[in-house]
């Protein structure tokens, strides 16, 4: 195999320079960053989460709050219900815990080597970050190792800082809102979180404030054996504005790393947050050895009347993608909005989709769900639309739609309805398609070759979901899909 | 040289079924050669061979075109040869903008022949120069390619792309098929327009009626896998008349191996 492909890369170098280099970049974001860490002992136990909170200077309610939660995962079976291919996780074998040592005080003492990873990211940390105009907290292994823009947003009244901190400086916020979302025992992997999360971003925006820059946290995940479970809590006060971006990567090892992350969003009235994600985690070989399993609960709240939450996500990497960013929509007149791209590859397999609660009278929510698979991965849309008794008027459109590349490959719709008010109207459209001979063949007599007709087909098909992108996002996603996809046909 | 495309004794086969049995024609620069036939004769499969389409297996022969053999060459590399097929049925391509799609292919031809590629604003100048020649509205340009065209505005569509790709072969695949009178005037005087000593056609056609308006230097009548009549544009007229079967009555195999 290995031999096989050399020589055909040999062939191509004299052929064709830019397919070579396009080849090597198949997944750009897999090297590591040689940095000294420390890290605890792999296991799990309830000294190891009373040494991780220490290790973090927590306050005694914070702790407890862990173990309350460990003592829940542990009454609780692993979850099978979504017909995953998964090897058992040896949740002893995971280190909990792993920080790049000499931990910096402020962005300019920030390790060089750790400046230098972002930078071959592509994320501003430093003077670039001025030029983007995008204030970033980065989140290195477990811990954030500094966050961009925090003066300009001070003085905007914001608070964007990572989890640790917030903790620390702001514990009556953490405490009025950790957990009130996704509770501590919602799911298996929450409760997991909840007990061993060890960073994450915190955002809070007062109220009627616009956030004044598109917030982003990036996530690398760089030691081995190790997991992240980081924690994220975005709350917008009454009439307050964010748009908030969330990337990820990892390096390419043969074992599954797990990341197991919580995010909650809580949007007050007339709030509004625009959560953004590219997930480009490791997603394993083309064999299927090693990658991410991503199993992610992202859930928010559109508490006050008028408030409005919109999850966009492009997720091209991971090897298992289980994830479903869901609204509960329980102010009146509240929107939810969820657009998704999901494309998979080899052996890669996503199951990911949306839960909308409708609870407030004359609530709207929207979906638009697309799905593309190559080679022999697996892709499903997942969906749940409820009405509950009194939402007077709500009303839900639902679009998903599945291309398909090659013949090796697997697309699943599960949409769910539970209506209990019947003036409620739910609508659901679903396509099936697949890239045909007859669209590759027209582009390519016309002159694109088949990799650029590919892209290009893919590329249309994820229109609308792009559109909702901030604009660097959108053309980051391109490329992504792009270099996700290469080799998908011929 | 003289001929910008030789065609020797083409066979070639479509799922096992031998369907060119033998077809030999030559075409020299600004030339505008018909080819006509009955449903079945191997009209399109000609198109399809000479554009590269997977699925089409060429057992003997060869194409020769500008003194290199076109078979051995990718579709996209025969586009950028200058080869274009303007296509019976142009399919849609959802959420891919038509301006787009066409400024990837303009600099697609134009990086494979080594030329400079064009930037949007170069490249919305030229596509506005072209537009005169087909009558079409901007809007076409602005929505997804082909997307809720109707047949008329895609074959247009193709026409204009010719215009704006500038082939020195055009293979016009049964543009005339589903128009309408006015349609298909427009249509052809989209390729009149495009005449030139260095450009030449190649018409697939089923009826006479497109020939009216596209006048060519040579009508050939394909049955069967082969070129059996060839003859100047009065050959059209006679098969008006007579109808297909009168060729082969009458008719001398031409291009037979």
């Amino acid at each position: 195999m290995t031999a096989e492909r050399s020589d055909n890369v040999a062939t191509l170098r004299e052929n064709n320079p830019e397919v070579v280099e396009a080849l090597s970049r198949r997944y750009g974001a897999g090297f590591i960053t040689d940095i000294e860490t420390d890290s605890l002992p792999p296991g799990l136990n309830e000294d190891i989460i009373r040494a991780l909170s220490a290790l973090k200077e927590e306050p005694e309610w914070m702790t407890e709050w862990r173990l309350e939660a460990y003592r829940h995962w542990l009454t609780m079976p692993m979850p099978d219900w979504a017909k995953l291919k998964l090897s058992p996780i040896d949740f002893q074998a995971i280190s909990y815990y792993a920080a790049p040592k000499n931990r910096p005080k402020s962005l300019d003492e920030v390790d060089p080597k750790l400046l230098e990873t972002y930078d071959k990211l592509g994320v501003p940390l430093h003077e670039r970050a001025r030029l983007a105009g995008v204030a970033v907290d980065a989140v290195f292994d477990s811990v954030s190792v500094g966050t961009t823009f925090r003066k300009e947003l001070a003085e905007a009244g914001v608070i964007f800082c990572s989890m640790s901190e917030a903790i620390k400086e702001h514990p009556e916020l953490v405490r009025e809102y950790l957990g009130t979302v996704v509770p501590t025992g919602d799911n298996y992997f929450a409760a997991l979180n909840s007990a061993v999360f060890s960073d994450g971003s915190f955002v809070f925006i007062p109220k009627g404030v616009r956030c004044p820059m598109e917030l982003s946290t990036y996530f690398r995940i760089n030691a081995g054996h190790t997991g992240q479970f980081e924690r994220t809590l975005i709350i917008a006060e009454d009439e307050a504005y964010v748009s908030y971006l969330e990337g990820c990567t990892a390096p390419m090892r043969d074992e599954n790393q797990l990341h197991a992350a919580v995010v909650e969003l809580v949007a007050l009235e007339k709030a509004s947050i625009k959560y953004s994600t590219v997930q480009n985690w490791y997603p394993g070989d083309e064999n299927g050895v090693g990658g991410i399993y991503n199993f992610v609960t992202k859930r928010g709240d559109c508490r006050g009347d008028d408030s409005k939450i919109s999850w966009t996500q492009v997720e091209t990497g991971s090897a298992i993608t289980w994830k479903y960013p869901s609204c509960v929509l329980r102010g009146d007149r509240s929107v939810g909005e969820f657009y998704s791209v999901a494309l998979t590859h080899h052996h890669q397999q996503a199951d990911t989709g949306t839960k909308m609660i409708h609870v407030g009278k004359g609530t709207r929510s929207k979906i638009v769900s697309k799905g593309i698979s190559a080679g022999k991965s697996s892709n499903a849309y997942r969906g749940l639309v409820k009405v509950e008794k009194g939402a007077e008027g709500a009303r839900n459109y639902t679009q998903c739609d599945s291309l398909l590349i090659g013949k090796t490959c697997g697309a699943h719709t599960f949409p769910y309805m539970e209506v209990k008010n019947s003036t409620a109207i739910v609508e659901h459209e679903a396509t099936t398609s697949k890239i045909s001979d007859d669209q590759l063949f027209y582009c390519r007599a016309r002159g694109l070759d088949e990799e650029n007709a590919v892209s290009m087909i893919v590329d249309g098909f994820c229109k609308q979901v792009f559109r909702e992108l901030p604009m660097e996002f959108a053309v980051e996603a391109k490329k992504l899909l792009e270099v996700s996809l290469e080799g998908a046909v011929g | 040289m003289t001929a910008m495309l030789k065609i020797e004794n083409l066979h070639a086969r479509v799922e096992g079924k031998e369907i060119l049995k033998g077809l030999s024609l030559e075409i020299g620069p600004g030339e505008v050669h018909a080819i006509m036939g009955p449903n079945g004769a191997g009209k399109s499969t000609l198109g399809n061979v000479l554009s590269g389409r997977d699925g089409y297996e060429v057992t003997e022969g060869s194409v020769t075109y500008m003194g290199q053999d076109l078979l051995a060459l990718e579709p996209e590399e025969r586009a950028a040869a200058g080869v274009f097929l303007a296509f019976q049925y142009p399919v849609e391509i959802p959420g891919v903008n038509n301006t787009y799609f066409l400024r990837a292919a303009y600099n697609a031809q134009r990086k494979a022949r080594g030329e400079s590629e064009l930037d949007s604003m170069e490249f919305l100048k030229l596509v506005r120069e072209k537009l005169k020649v087909m009558n079409l509205s901007t809007d076409l340009l602005n929505r997804a390619v082909n997307e809720g065209f109707s047949g008329g505005e895609k074959k247009r569509n193709e026409i204009f792309q010719m215009a704006l790709l500038e082939p020195k072969l055009a293979i016009l695949d049964e543009t005339d098929s589903g128009l309408d009178i006015d349609a298909l005037k427009q249509v052809a005087e989209g390729v009149n327009a495009q005449r030139d000593p260095q450009r030449s056609f190649l018409l697939i056609t089923h009826y006479q009626r497109l020939l009216d308006y596209i006048e060519p230097d040579f009508v050939h009548v394909l049955a069967d896998g082969r070129i059996v009549e060839s003859g100047d544009k009065t050959l059209a007229h006679k098969l008006e008349e007579h109808g297909y079967a009168w060729v082969a009555e009458h008719g001398e195999p031409a291009g037979a191996a």
